[in-house]
């Protein structure tokens, strides 16, 4: 039953073994690969906690079932930076402290890179509508808004 | 002092080789025989042998910034900067008890005794540099880590004073604090140390958190509150590799090797419950309440005989509010990992109250308290008490069965169908005017639950299930307060009348009643101001005698550029949007945070729907140790209320709650958002008071009060829907 996978994840290459094709992508991602930064939030697509980028589109990964992915690159919120060297967008939130729990932090970070790389320079509506999906519950809202449009100036 | 019990090998093992992505802590190798008593300052404060500093906190950082805040407070008292320190938080073992993180003390009770304990250890500090340095302690300055002649010249480092050895010192309530005209660190909005790492995917949450042959577990829980186990047909779940339930009574749980696998079998396994119906579903919900049995009734305050100026007044007004349960609502489920033993057991759970849960866990898991050991690890934002303690009862529980280390992750359906729920409450008040149109007299009645039926606060669903005994954790929290007005009205009374139950089990969710509480009182206020045709400002500054609650409403209402005029205000019949404003006021508990709350809101006429354009406060919380952390809890306070007004309400059936996910509990979005705008008051030479909770409390009130300035209807039932909204409309049409 147990069948290979290979997944091209943060430019890597990585085969797994998979009991199950159906299994969402999320699972391997954290409990497979150990990448913590997509976070099951639902597993239903209505939070968007567990976002990351499927070549370069904001995908959920709590419903994208493991056998679809394909040969697509998978780029999660580790594959961005690093605290060392934060990703631009990851330099914004930490300069206006966009964060409580942090638990919404990766799918707010990975959706608003989709929008980044299609749009550079959005207005505030235009991230507000983006990110109209994806829930935070501590209320970060404003300081989240303000760090994508920061991000989006220092492009 | 207590001995700890858990042997340095077990200890070791928690923490270091089983562990994946948690390092190892300095300070963490010596800790094992580590005093965790409250007047020790060996309880909080470690220095090692190269001068670092370790610090024990039994208050958590929920994602409050305490984290932070707490680094900043001892670093000042002991001359040094943060990032020579290292903070635990919330291990039983190794922290004392500070009791739980709730009720917004992680700052105010627990960070201020850090601070005394760093203050008595600077003294002591200098006491031994004295010996040495042969100077009187007024010749001697605390700075970079050492003790140094005031004069200039070498000094003796905190290591070498005290590295490595214990402190063996009571707390001294007296040792002197650093002056706020000196303050290096204490006021500055200092960056939090866990954002780059929560930030990129590197930090530990405890869903996060892994131990070498873990079973994934996930509790299956009945299809009706209360049901009973009647069979389970462990065939349903015999395709699915390595997966099993576990039984203990009426709780009933599935572990399996992998969490999809764990997943699958709880979503195939077939199990048979019995179908008692016993709630009374959400359309019944304020009729069932003020039909629950009093259990007593308590006069939280009173001045003068309101009961009799009422009885007797010519212009009385009265009205009820309705608030309605709430969940946390924590964006992710609850996850916890137990290892239970026969001789111990170690939890890792993101649990606000580790110390409070201890003896709990220890009761229904039949081990002696001092073999039980929770570990505190961030999880998704908790409000007060979630699902973390159920969950980390599931994955006990389980563990305890297995003999194995369980993981429970809790689903979204458990997380919003069964975590203890903010209770509904309901608010009678009523009021008369005097002559001149200020209030003469008032009577609030609040109906609020007592606690859950038979256990004096809310149960673990786990334990209670399995039918072992456990003892009380958390209470619902301080909800009688802020029912009455904070204004000087000489007949006065409040009145709580504590129902022996509530429909669903309750917690403290945020703020504990004071949202409702205020909602009533805030908007009965304006209802009164507007009988009075008076502005609602000045109605209330010329009965408030608070000077700092004067200064936050003055401070709103200039920032706002608020037009002194009656509510409501000239309403277009025409126009398909309507625009009002509203303000409210709480003095918090009656004796922590001023806060003042303008809001202006857009009102559809089409749709009903309500959206907060502007909201303007002003807050005081006596000295702030950092103002961008404090900010931060202000608006998340903000705009978590604000969606708890419009959006937000358990709904439940016979059976269960049926409100399970996000779509069915919606909560605010980022078109929703308001803009905001914050003044924070800064009272250095005042104590520091908590931030987590105060400035959700107006919020209701505001939003209300702005509606009703908008639309000329008052809305007096939470949330604030758009069915609400548009029904109110078409009365007042009609």
């Amino acid at each position: 039953m147990v069948e290979s996978i290979t997944l091209e994840v943060n430019g890597t290459s990585q085969t797994l073994d998979v009991a199950d094709p159906d299994m969402p992508l999320l699972y391997a991602l954290r409990n497979d690969l150990g990448l913590h930064g997509p976070k099951f939030g639902c597993g239903l697509g209505q939070c968007g906690a567990c976002t990351v980028l499927i070549d370069g589109a904001a995908t959920r990964s709590c419903l994208i079932p493991l056998g679809k992915v394909g040969q697509r690159a998978i780029t999660t919120l580790e594959g961005l930076g690093t605290p060392e060297q934060p990703h631009k967008l990851q330099a914004a939130f930490i300069a206006e402290q966009a964060t409580q729990c942090g638990y919404c932090a990766n799918g707010m970070i990975m959706a608003a890179a989709a929008l980044l790389a299609r749009n550079w320079h959005p207005s505030e509506q235009q991230v507000r509508d983006e990110l109209a999906g994806n829930l935070c519950r501590c209320g970060a809202h404003a300081r989240i808004l303000r760090a994508v449009l920061r991000a989006a100036e220092n492009r | 002092m207590r001995r700890i019990v858990i042997a340095r090998r077990r200890l070791l093992q928690g923490i270091g080789g089983l562990v994946v992505g948690f390092s190892l802590a300095p300070g963490m190798a010596a800790a094992a025989g580590k005093t965790v008593a409250s007047d020790q300052v060996d309880a909080f404060l470690a220095i090692g042998r190269d001068g670092a500093v370790t610090l024990y906190s039994g208050k958590v950082d929920l994602g409050t910034g305490l984290r932070v805040a707490v680094r900043q407070m001892a670093a000042e008292e002991l001359g040094i900067g943060i990032e020579q320190i290292t903070l635990i938080e919330g291990d039983t073992a190794l922290t004392p008890d500070q009791g739980p993180t709730g009720g917004s003390t992680g700052v105010a009770v627990g960070g201020v005794q850090i601070r005394q304990a760093a203050a008595t250890a600077r003294q002591a500090l200098i006491r031994l540099a004295q010996e040495r340095l042969h100077l009187p302690a007024s010749e001697l300055v605390v700075a970079d880590g050492a003790v140094r002649p005031a004069a200039g010249g070498a000094g003796i480092g905190f290591g070498d004073l005290v590295g490595g050895r214990d402190f063996t010192l009571t707390l001294d309530k007296a040792a002197p604090l650093v002056d706020p005209s000196a303050y290096r660190l204490v006021g500055r909005s200092l960056p939090r140390p866990d954002l780059p790492a929560k930030l990129s995917g590197q930090h530990t949450y405890v869903h996060d958190f892994k131990l070498a042959g873990m079973l994934h577990g996930r509790a299956i829980r009945p299809p009706a509150v209360g049901a009973e186990l009647l069979a389970v047909d462990d065939a349903s779940i015999a395709a699915i590799p390595g997966a099993r339930t576990v039984r203990r009574g009426n709780f009933l749980g599935v572990v399996a090797d992998s969490e999809w696998a764990a997943i699958r079998a709880a979503r195939a396994l077939k199990a048979t419950w019995t179908a008692p119906a016993n709630l009374p579903g959400s359309d019944q919900l304020y009729a069932a309440v003020r039909g629950t049995a009093v259990a007593r009734e308590d006069v939280l305050a009173s001045r003068g005989d309101a009961d009799r100026r009422l009885a007797g007044a010519a212009n009385l007004l009265r009205a009820s509010y309705e608030w309605p349960p709430q969940s946390h609502a924590s964006l992710g489920p609850s996850c916890a990992i137990a290892d239970v033993r026969a001789d111990g057991a170690t939890i890792w759970t993101a649990s606000q109250a580790t110390h409070k849960f201890r003896p709990v866990f220890a009761r229904f898991l039949g081990l002696h308290p001092d073999t039980v050991r929770m570990i505190y690890l961030d999880g998704a934002g908790c409000y007060g008490m979630n699902g973390h303690e159920d969950a980390a009862a599931d994955a006990a529980l389980m563990s305890q069965s297995l003999g194995r280390p369980v993981r429970v992750q809790w689903m979204r359906e458990d997380e919003h169908g069964w975590d203890p729920k903010g209770p509904p409450q309901v608010l009678d008040v009523r009021a008369a005017l005097d002559d001149a149109g200020a209030i003469a007299a008032w009577e609030t009645v609040a109906w609020l639950p007592l606690n859950t039926p038979g256990l004096p606060a809310a149960p673990l669903l786990a334990p209670a299930a399995a039918g072992l005994d456990q003892p009380n954790g958390q209470s619902a929290g301080l909800t009688q307060l802020n029912t009455d007005p904070p204004y000087a009205i000489a007949d006065m009374c409040a009145q709580i009348k504590w129902l022996r139950e509530t429909p669903l089990r309750p917690s403290n969710l945020r703020a504990p009643g004071k949202i409702g509480n205020t909602f009533a009182v805030e908007c009965f206020t304006d209802e009164l101001a507007a009988a009075a045709h008076a502005d609602p400002l000045a109605f209330r500054l010329q009965m408030l005698q608070e000077p700092r609650g004067i200064a936050v409403l003055r401070r709103v209402a200039e920032r706002m550029g608020w037009q002194p005029r009656p509510s409501p205000g000239p309403i277009d019949a025409s126009a398909a949007t309507l625009v009002g404003r509203g303000i409210a006021y709480v003095h918090y508990k009656n004796a922590e945070n001023f806060v003042a709350l303008g809001m202006e809101v857009a009102v559809s006429r089409a749709t009903g729907a309500v959206r907060v354009t502007r909201a303007v406060c002003a807050h005081d919380c006596g000295l702030m140790i950092n103002p961008d952390a404090v900010r931060n809890q202000v608006e998340g306070n903000i705009l978590q209320t604000i969606s708890r007004t419009l959006f937000e309400e358990v709904t439940f059936d016979h059976a269960r709650v049926t409100s399970t996910d996000w779509v069915s509990y919606p909560i605010l979005t980022f078109p929703d958002v308001p803009t905001l705008e914050i003044e924070l008051i800064d009272r250095p030479h005042d104590r520091p008071m908590g931030v987590g909770e105060a400035a959700a409390a107006p919020v209701a009130a505001a939003i209300g009060n702005a509606v009703f300035d908008a639309i000329g209807v008052r809305l007096r039932r939470a949330p604030l829907t758009p069915a609400r909204v548009k029904a109110a409309l078409a009365a007042r049409a009609a």
